[in-house]
């Protein structure tokens, strides 16, 4: 590979800004795949003969198959894969990458963002309702430390796939990466403990003339819906019990 | 009837537009979970002059939410536009009032799961107009790509404002009725809501904390620690 060539912030900006809205055409069948080619497009023009020539359409033809990652860490992808088509990388090697590409990036960034980062970001918005602050703080909170993980991973995906090209698998070897999932979910569950409690009281308010009650029903709850994991969710399970409390209370 | 319970129908208009930025948040475009509960719910009620009350359903909302979480192909409710709903009906409705909370929170948790049906029949849409494009994207036409990116963002953005206004049409009439006849003091009201939100999201971080060593352990020290702030607060 090349020494990295320079990509114009210009361009940077117009990739990172279309890698926001990469799953606008999502579907089942060609999954994230339009979206690559949509984040790549602003480079794929500087290929020789600019857009609509030979080399632009045939990576557009390429890039639109189909292709599945976790949306931030497709940044990874679109750098790595428009850095080896600004290369000239051979058309077989560009396709082995998004053959091997989507599991790594998919499993990395669902334990990291779906299951740790969003979550424990929820949970300390929690904790700071539960405290008294005012719905502003806790939006700013909560908006201000999500995005701070979720803009730093698409801007730092980009750049390591556009530095590293298509051997980017380096740098899923990432401390933050590797190491990372197991660390968050700890905090999480410190803080999402610490949570639960705080932010129910408050709820709960003059409710609390209820709590023992509550507190019966939270842990039995809990079980049950844990019991039912993966044959029926807990959110759907409370649309029957909030359902049949409103209409027990109307028909009494 | 409630005379104060009564309907603004012009406030749905700004709230449906509400619902279409946040529904389409939830997955096409920018994803910065500004469709949260905890921040749509805040939005809607802010919409109504009502911001404190917006978070404190968003709250209850944001326990729910924890058990569900955007992974990939799977299906999700749709959060957004529902926590839209329930901030809006929450905030319309004088506090210390009856069942408010019981209804806001029902309410979005159906349009929760009417928007995750609504997502997956705009995937399919999105593919049938894919496949319609194949042609031009086999060619390698970039504007094709464009186009469908810009489809579907489009038909996501009417989705969620669609589902908001149907969803508040539906439920501000029912709400006046309900609330007219519910018999159970507020106090309960809150207490069961309360308990069934509590129960998901603590089932939702147990299951979350499964598969990492020693994170259960870490979630019984923060219930620890909660109880006692939380008895302290109390």
């Amino acid at each position: 590979m090349s020494a990295t060539p320079a990509l114009p912030l210009r361009v940077r900006a117009e990739i990172l800004l279309r890698l926001l809205g990469i799953q606008g055409a999502w579907n089942y069948e060609t999954m994230l795949g339009n979206g690559i080619a949509f984040a790549m497009e602003p480079a794929l023009r500087r290929l020789p003969g600019g857009r609509g020539g030979e080399a632009y359409r045939q990576a557009i033809a390429r890039h639109s198959g189909y292709f599945n990652a976790h949306p931030y860490l497709a940044s990874v992808a679109v750098g790595a894969l428009a850095r080896a088509e600004l290369d000239g990388a051979p058309a077989a090697q560009i396709e082995r990458f998004r053959v091997a590409a989507p599991g790594p990036l998919g499993s990395v960034g669902d334990r990291l963002v779906w299951a740790g980062w969003l979550p424990l970001c929820s949970a300390v918005a929690l904790v700071a309702f539960g405290l008294g602050a005012s719905p502003w703080t806790v939006v700013a909170l909560f908006l201000g430390l999500y995005n701070l993980g979720h803009l730093g991973l698409r801007i730092w995906g980009l750049h390591a796939g556009w530095e590293h090209g298509l051997r980017v698998a380096q740098a899923l070897g990432n401390p933050v990466l590797r190491n990372g999932p197991p660390h968050v979910a700890r905090v999480l569950a410190l803080v999402a403990g610490i949570a639960l409690p705080v932010a129910a009281q408050k709820l709960l308010g003059e409710g609390r003339v209820w709590l023992g009650g509550v507190l019966a029903a939270v842990a039995l709850g809990a079980l049950l819906v844990s019991r039912l994991q993966g044959r029926f969710e807990g959110w759907r399970l409370a649309i029957y019990v909030l359902a049949a409390f409103l209409l027990y209370s109307v028909v009494r | 009837m409630l005379p104060e319970l009564a309907v603004d129908w012009l406030q749905l208009l700004p709230l449906a537009v509400l619902g279409a930025v946040l529904g389409l948040d939830v997955v096409s475009f920018p994803q910065a979970m500004i469709s949260r509960p905890i921040v749509a719910s805040t939005l809607a009620g802010a919409v109504l002059g009502e911001p404190v009350r917006g978070l404190w359903i968003g709250a209850a909302l944001e326990f729910f939410a924890l058990e569900s979480m955007p992974f990939g192909a799977s299906r999700y409710p749709e959060w957004g536009s529902a926590a839209v709903v329930g901030g809006a009906l929450f905030a319309m409705t004088p506090d210390n009032t009856p069942a408010a909370m019981t209804l806001a929170a029902l309410a979005a948790l159906v349009a929760a799961q009417v928007g995750g049906l609504s997502m997956v029949a705009l995937r399919r849409w999105n593919a049938r107009l894919a496949r319609g494009r194949q042609a031009a994207l086999a060619q390698g036409d970039g504007r094709a790509v464009l186009t469908l990116q810009f489809a579907g963002i489009s038909a996501d953005f009417l989705r969620g404002g669609a589902l908001t206004l149907l969803a508040l049409a539906v439920f501000s009439p029912l709400r006046v009725a309900i609330l007219a006849t519910f018999t159970f003091p507020n106090t309960l009201s809150r207490a069961v809501v309360v308990s069934v939100a509590s129960a998901v999201g603590l089932a939702a971080i147990w299951k979350v904390t499964a598969t990492t060593h020693g994170a259960r352990w870490w979630l019984l020290v923060g219930l620890v620690i909660g109880f006692a702030l939380a008895g302290g607060l109390g």
